[in-house]
């Protein structure tokens, strides 16, 4: 009986668990700009793989652990993205927003081929050498790398939870989410909001790269396979709203490891070549039933 | 002789792409230019028109669904079927919402209809593909067959040109326009938006199935690559706002250009050493990427701009007037 319960637990639950922390962090940044910039930010999944590679090439260097050179990863993928924003999206600031979604479009793919260009295709890891799970209770095991990811994440929402809560960017970053025309009346510097939400997102978004590389491993192409999902769950949690953003990404990611447990009989529920469509199907589900998410978020 | 007789079938290959790309830019300006929908999976509806022909065609063989040896007619009316029930159920969820929804839906139906083709290797042979696909009027002399096929494509083209030209100018084309514009007022005006909006989303995705059937008969052979969102979405778009949105005539001189560069890029860039050629390829891909940034900010009506129809009285100094 441990057993199974050990099966579904340590290969279903803990990963689902793992990959549901790093969509969350990739669904706060993404929502954060679909409600503030109020566009579809399609190059999201690309800033999420340019973290995963600084942080690989800041490894390469220093020798040290990946959590460690996090920050700095972060920190030169927040200036990438304030320089998108200045060259790229800046000149639609008054156009209707759709031209904001054609650019991301094509940022995706001038940030993908940048990548692919610098450190080639071929896959990487970040951390070499397997490490041994810590055994508990004799059937319970838990990789330490498991635990290094879901503890940064966690640390990472409740920063953007202090930041969206208690700083004054924060409260002005909330207020404009909510009215842009209100927000502009009472004085808040629309310009500095968009700022602090650029450096708000991609920095989880590197995050996010950073410890999906940790988890598994870098291919360029790792940024376009989390967009689908950090789509889905920025939907499910409601546009606009970080909270959501965080139930999403752990919903959307525990809906796809749990997936392929074998629930009935013996082989797995869904073929596991189609984990990547039960985020989809999430998301259709939820844009049929409530478009505006589980925490009534904007519907445009 | 022999290079000017290789130049000329290298022309005429380039020119039935290209041909193709028109096919698909025309289906994307039905969507974008003229009703404002936002397809970000062209390359989704693309395939499932390539396959649903491929399969409809070819012998029989034990490596994927085969066997039925359809008619080209047939089998080019079931892609654009297929594609068309396909088109109706998403836009049945997503087009009453705003165009970023539906950008978010086209790539996921896109990207799950590549999990399909990759996974039930029964019906698509996976990743391997089906191969053999009979190519119309392959049984002529060498360089009449590639001829004949071109002229296919040219004339499909021209007709879809043409009917689509009539549409715009019917009062349909107006609706579109209308609704597009100020969707408001449209709708204050008695028009029923979304059924509108559905008929532009449906044909639009037809018209890329139908170039995906070429697509796959021209190739004679069809894999899960011919889904891939770089040359079967983004290209496609990068042609539609560089030759001009909302513009026929722009459409296809957008996709003859860009596949051109495209192509010729591509010839370059192979002739240099292995290591030098993959970066390259990345480089170009890069700047196509810049080159629709460009156009969007400095020249976003495109080379050939909208041309709006104005009523005959106002006509003088009225038109080349767009709100972008």
């Amino acid at each position: 009986m441990m057993d199974i319960i050990g099966d579904l637990i340590n290969f279903h639950l803990i990963p689902g668990i793992v990959l549901g922390s790093i969509y969350a962090l990739g669904a706060i940044g993404l929502t954060l700009t679909f409600g503030i910039l109020r566009f579809a930010n399609f190059a999201h999944g690309e800033i999420m793989t340019l973290g995963a590679y600084f942080a690989w090439t800041l490894v390469q260097l220093t020798g040290w652990h990946p959590v460690a050179v996090m920050p700095i990863a972060m920190g030169l993928t927040v200036l990438v993205a304030l320089g998108i924003d200045r060259g790229f999206y800046k000149p639609f600031r008054a156009s209707p927003t759709i031209m904001l979604v054609i650019a991301s479009f094509g940022m995706m793919l001038m940030v993908r081929s940048l990548v692919q260009l610098i450190w080639g295709v071929q896959i990487k890891t970040i951390m070499p050498g397997i490490q041994m799970p810590l055994v508990l209770f004799d059937w319970l095991r838990i990789s330490p790398k498991h635990i290094i990811i879901v503890t940064s994440a966690v640390a990472l929402m409740f920063a953007v939870h202090y930041l969206l809560t208690y700083t004054k960017i924060g409260k002005a970053m909330r207020a404009m989410s909510d009215s842009p025309e209100l927000a502009r009346l009472t004085g808040i510097n629309t310009e500095a909001v968009i700022r602090a939400t650029w450096i708000i997102g991609a920095a989880l978004a590197a995050a996010a790269g950073a410890l999906l590389a940790l988890d598994t491993h870098i291919q360029t192409m790792m940024g376009f396979k989390l967009l689908l999902p950090v789509f889905a769950a920025t939907i499910l949690g409601g546009i606009g709203r970080p909270y959501g953003a965080v139930v999403g990404g752990l919903v959307i990611g525990l809906a796809e490891e749990l997936s392929s447990y074998a629930w009935i009989g013996d082989t797995p529920l869904l073929n596991p070549g189609y984990k990547a469509g039960v985020a989809f199907a999430i998301m259709v589900a939820m844009l049929i039933w409530r478009p505006s998410g589980l925490f009534r978020g904007k519907v445009y | 002789m022999e290079q000017a007789y290789g130049n000329f079938l290298y022309i005429v290959t380039l020119l039935t792409a290209g041909g193709i790309y028109a096919i698909l830019a025309l289906g994307l300006n039905i969507q974008w230019g003229f009703t404002g929908l936002f397809n970000a999976g062209i390359a989704g509806f693309y395939a499932i028109g390539a396959y649903v022909s491929a399969i409809l065609t070819t012998a029989p063989s034990v490596r994927h669904l085969g066997g039925y040896e359809m008619p080209y007619a047939v089998s080019f009316a079931a892609a654009m079927i297929v594609a068309g029930i396909l088109a109706w159920g998403v836009g049945k969820i997503c087009l009453r919402l705003r165009s970023d929804y539906l950008a978010i839906a086209t790539i996921g139906i896109a990207e799950i209809f590549r999990l399909i083709l990759k996974n039930e290797t029964w019906a698509t042979n996976g990743p391997r593909g089906v191969s053999q696909v009979p190519k119309p009027f392959e049984s002529l002399p060498e360089p009449w067959n590639a001829l004949a096929f071109l002229a296919m494509v040219l004339i499909t083209v021209a007709v879809i040109y043409i009917l689509l030209e009539t549409a715009r100018k019917s009062p349909w084309g107006r609706v579109m326009t209308a609704i597009r514009e100020n969707e408001p007022a449209a709708r204050a005006a008695g028009k029923n938006v979304a059924r509108f909006r559905m008929e532009g989303f449906v044909v639009g995705c037809m018209l890329m199935a139908l170039a995906g059937a070429f697509t796959a008969h021209n190739l004679k052979f069809i894999g899960p690559n011919v889904s891939d969102p770089l040359t079967a979405t983004f290209l496609v778009w990068v042609m539609l706002v560089v030759g001009g949105s909302a513009n026929n005539k722009g459409a296809i001189l957008g996709a003859f250009l860009m596949w051109t560069v495209w192509s010729a890029t591509e010839l370059l860039t192979s002739r240099l050493p292995d290591d030098w050629a993959i970066r390259t390829a990345y480089i170009r891909i890069f700047l196509i990427g810049l080159v629709l940034q460009i156009v969007l900010q400095k020249f976003p009506r495109g080379i050939l701009p909208e041309q709006r129809l104005t009523s005959p009285a106002k006509a003088p100094g009225a038109t080349g007037k767009t709100v972008d």
